[in-house]
């Protein structure tokens, strides 16, 4: 080791109760499974309620149904909300809380609210950062009034709005057609929903989609629903541009035939299924490697969701998308190996049930790919002129350009160069949508493209942010 | 299979000195490998603060800051691009009266060495600037001073480098330095190469070669601890530095305010970051200092591995121990400005055994030989 007097002296606690990062389905199932061991974690959460992305509340006052909000799902999004609205008086729940930096055995945490900052030392800790869209850019896709179908489904759920009066969704992957159907039945009109899978890939993953028929059956239902309500639903495009003065007024696209289409609207809800959060995991110096099946790089973990980092554990969608279901799923195993880590004792039988249900749920996943598979010619197919990296105005014809001086193809590299992924995103938006245009350009597969580096802060961090509690550092700094 | 390549000179380290060094050698028609770990200007060279600043050097250093200089007044015919530095001045701010004494001091001390430094006093300064709220006192002007990217400039040396015709090696870690009665033998996974010369240019790791050849030097790894805020509208033309204060910033043409000050964190043999508590003095520092950032945003951290000697120095030397080494390194939180006249002294130094421009306060034998404890 080579001299120095700035290595970190902070060793892992003796003990402290156990931390979870985020309160969506996996962290709220595993705060539920440690309170069950007579642990009695911190759980600190960037919202302020409880429920995650997908089970997101509506603020107090908002009085839709849960079965408005989240239709199929309402019984578990109540049940979920219920629980944890049980276990609140148990836990030291942290709600508007960021965590914007990991050093060492300390979280460096935002509230976010009244901007205040401290630090929370851990011995153990569960990640589960869950996901964001995964975002493959549009020519246009910077007027007001294109979202994210995750926005989109945000500004519905949380917000009680849509985001136009005349909607097209398109991109592909199961929320494309469940925030169609969300927003086609809380009254908002869909103009149509652009899928670029092709029709025949959905045959294609139909045996093995029926290792979870039930949910097989919604995506059914979804699709069943749209039709019969007369929501265009069009297979096989291939999408051109948003178009549009001060906002957004049309997109253009070219059907299975290769016709091309102009339909008219107000808003685009556009995303390509959902890419996970690592920037944590990263930071706390979790091992990464190349997941085909996602198409990126993710946190390593072992079948009880230790990653590499001794006391570290992931759940949910932050390790690799598998949705809410197994976010659950994985939010307890990850609870109980951090039990068995800590010599209490766990129901052995029940961590085996939980294993198996989520291989079945990795089948079902490898499926949904075969469905909607990512649009291999996306990168091949963005025009120059395309804006790939929002925050810095980075085109596709400057990451090609910078991409030809290195063959290595290195995104650090390449980002520094460039300007890509260095503004308020930190890639987090634009990084897969750069990957795969320096991939193309190298002919290299994606994989040898590598990830940025994850720097603090996470998130954006307010320069007049006040420090209330400087006590751990002192000794640890 | 090892790869047998030979050369005149090995430069070890494909960083801002090993490619300056590497770029001056061509010039002189000198025949020269570069071998890097990484990739050039990946490390220190490239992820530095980016100031371009003779102020506040040691007396010692400012012959050799000046000889780069020149080089910094002609880049694009030097590298082929500004990389965009400017001459935009840079300013040490004075936050009481002693630290103005002490700016008047230096500035008096350094009158001979061209930096043509202008003493402003609080109310100069505001007309001018209005620049670090009720608290400054005055300061330190040096107009041409300056600001350049080091994610660009530090390849581009490299670049020019191999432009030059130097061969430059990425990806090639230096496994040993070895001298066969002859001629050097340094071996990378995949070469051996021979050469009469090599230079040891690997920054913060070139205290394991300078061991390796007998000569082991005190030096410690200091990380620094920068920062930079979103782009916010240009408001700051100059480079800010604080007289005995932990804080420095300039604001790129983009709008980031990028700054830094205070210590770092070193995780492993290669990797460094910033550290909470130091970012947690920086940000109401920053404030204090440019009340416009009240209301920015941080975005992003960094560091890197940077090496320091006891006397704040760095060296520069032909080997007190091996005929034909020579090393140049141990420039943390100053090198950049250095790059290119370093790689010019050290070309001279190799062509023709000694360099116009004083070095002997860097020299590698000042911490073991008695004579040089000055």
């Amino acid at each position: 080791m080579i001299g120095s007097d700035f290595y970190l002296d902070d060793p892992r606690p003796a003990d402290g109760p156990p931390v979870i990062v985020g309160a969506g389905p996996a962290g709220i199932r595993a705060a539920q499974t440690l309170l069950a061991h007579g642990l009695r974690p911190v759980v600190i959460d960037e919202a302020p309620q409880a429920g995650g992305q997908i089970y997101r509340r509506q603020p107090d006052g908002f009085g839709r149904t849960p079965k408005d909000l989240y239709g199929f799902e309402a019984g578990r999004a109540s049940d979920l909300h219920q629980t944890f609205d049980r276990l609140r008086p148990q836990l030291d729940y942290r709600p508007d809380t960021l965590v914007w930096n990991a050093q060492g055995h300390s979280l460096d945490l935002l509230h976010t609210a009244q901007r205040t900052a401290n630090t929370l030392r851990w011995r153990d800790l569960i990640v589960a950062t869950g996901a964001t869209d995964r975002v493959l850019p549009l020519p246009g896709w910077t007027l007001p009034g294109v979202y994210t179908l995750g926005g989109a489904q945000v500004a519905l759920k949380y917000q009680g709005c849509a985001i136009g009066d005349a909607v097209v969704f398109a991109g592909t992957g199961p929320l494309l057609y469940l925030v169609a159907y969300q927003y086609a039945k809380a009254g908002g009109r869909v103009l149509a929903v652009l899928d670029t899978a092709p029709a025949v890939q959905r045959y294609k993953a139909a045996p093995a989609m029926l290792a979870q028929p039930a949910v097989a059956a919604k995506g059914v239902y979804f699709l069943s629903w749209l039709m019969f309500h007369d929501v265009p639903v069009h297979h096989g495009v291939q999408l051109l541009r948003a178009e549009g003065a001060d906002r957004v007024q049309a997109i253009v696209w070219k059907d299975a035939q290769g016709a091309e289409q102009h339909t008219a609207c107000s808003a685009i809800g556009l995303g390509y299924a959902l890419r996970p959060e690592t920037q944590l995991a990263d930071l706390l110096g979790c091992e990464f490697a190349f997941a085909p099946l996602h198409r990126c790089y993710v946190p390593q973990i072992d079948a009880d969701r230790r990653s590499s980092v001794p006391g570290v554990y992931l759940a949910g969608d932050g390790a690799g998308i598998m949705g809410a279901d197994a976010a659950e799923m994985s939010g307890e195993l990850a609870a109980l190996a951090l039990l068995e880590d800590r010599g209490i004792a766990t129901d052995a039988a029940r961590q085996a049930k939980l294993r198996q249900q989520l291989d079945k749920t990795q089948q079902f996943r490898q499926a949904l790919e075969v469905a909607f598979p990512f649009p291999d010619d996306w990168a091949a197919r963005a025009p120059d002129a395309l804006v790939v990296c929002r925050c810095e105005n980075i085109t596709a014809a400057e990451l090609r350009a910078t991409a030809a001086t290195q063959p290595q193809g290195d995104i650090n590299r390449i980002k520094a160069l460039c300007r890509v992924g260095m503004g308020r995103c930190q890639g987090r938006m634009c990084g897969v949508a750069a990957t795969e245009i320096l991939a193309d350009t190298l002919k290299v597969p994606v994989a040898q493209i590598g990830r940025i580096r994850g720097q603090a802060p996470i998130k954006p961090l307010p320069l007049d942010m006040t420090v209330v509690s400087t006590d751990q550092e002192a000794s640890h700094g | 299979m090892v790869k047998q390549l030979a050369t005149e000179v090995v430069v070890i380290g494909g960083g801002i000195m090993g490619a300056s060094t590497a770029l001056f050698l061509r010039k002189r028609g000198i025949q020269v490998v570069v071998v890097e770990r990484d990739l050039c200007g990946s490390r220190s060279s490239g992820v530095n603060f980016g100031g371009v600043r003779r102020q506040g050097r040691s007396l010692a250093m400012l012959p050799l800051s000046q000889r780069s200089h020149q080089h910094w007044g002609r880049l694009t015919e030097l590298i082929g691009t500004e990389a965009e530095y400017e001459r935009s001045g840079h300013f040490k701010i004075a936050r009481s009266q002693a630290d103005m004494e002490s700016l008047v001091r230096y500035a008096e001390k350094t009158r001979d060495c061209g930096l043509d430094l202008q003493l402003l006093d609080g109310a100069e300064l505001h007309k001018r600037f209005p620049v670090g709220g009720a608290k400054v006192v005055g300061g330190s002007f040096c107009p041409d001073d300056g600001q350049a990217n080091p994610r660009l400039l530090s390849p581009a040396f490299a670049t020019a480098a191999a432009r030059a015709g130097a061969q430059v090696f990425e990806h090639s870690p230096v496994l040993d330095v070895a001298h066969n009665g002859q001629r050097f033998v340094v071996r990378t996974p995949e070469m051996e190469i021979r050469a009469n010369v090599v230079v040891n240019a690997a920054g913060a790791w070139a205290g394991q070669f300078a061991e390796q050849c007998g000569e082991p030097v005190p030096m410690r790894i200091r990380p620094p601890a920068m920062g930079v805020t979103e782009p916010l509208p240009f408001f700051l033309h100059w480079s800010l530095g604080v007289e005995g204060g932990s804080i420095y910033c300039r604001q790129v043409r983009r709008g980031n305010v990028v700054f830094g000050g205070g210590p770092g964190l070193v995780l492993d043999d290669t990797r460094a970051r910033n550290r909470h508590t130091t970012v947690w003095a920086q940000l109401p520092q920053l404030v204090e200092l440019l009340p416009q950032l009240k209301n920015a945003q941080l975005i992003r951290t960094w560091s890197g591995n940077e090496g320091a000697l006891p006397d704040h120095e760095p060296i520069i030397s032909a080997s007190s121990r091996q005929a034909g080494l020579y090393h140049a390194f141990g420039f943390a939180g100053g090198g950049f400005q250095l790059g290119p006249g370093v790689g010019d002294v050290m070309a001279e130094l190799i062509a023709q055994g000694r360099s116009s421009t004083p070095i002997d306060a860097f020299r590698i034998d000042r911490f073991t030989d008695p004579a040089c404890s000055t």
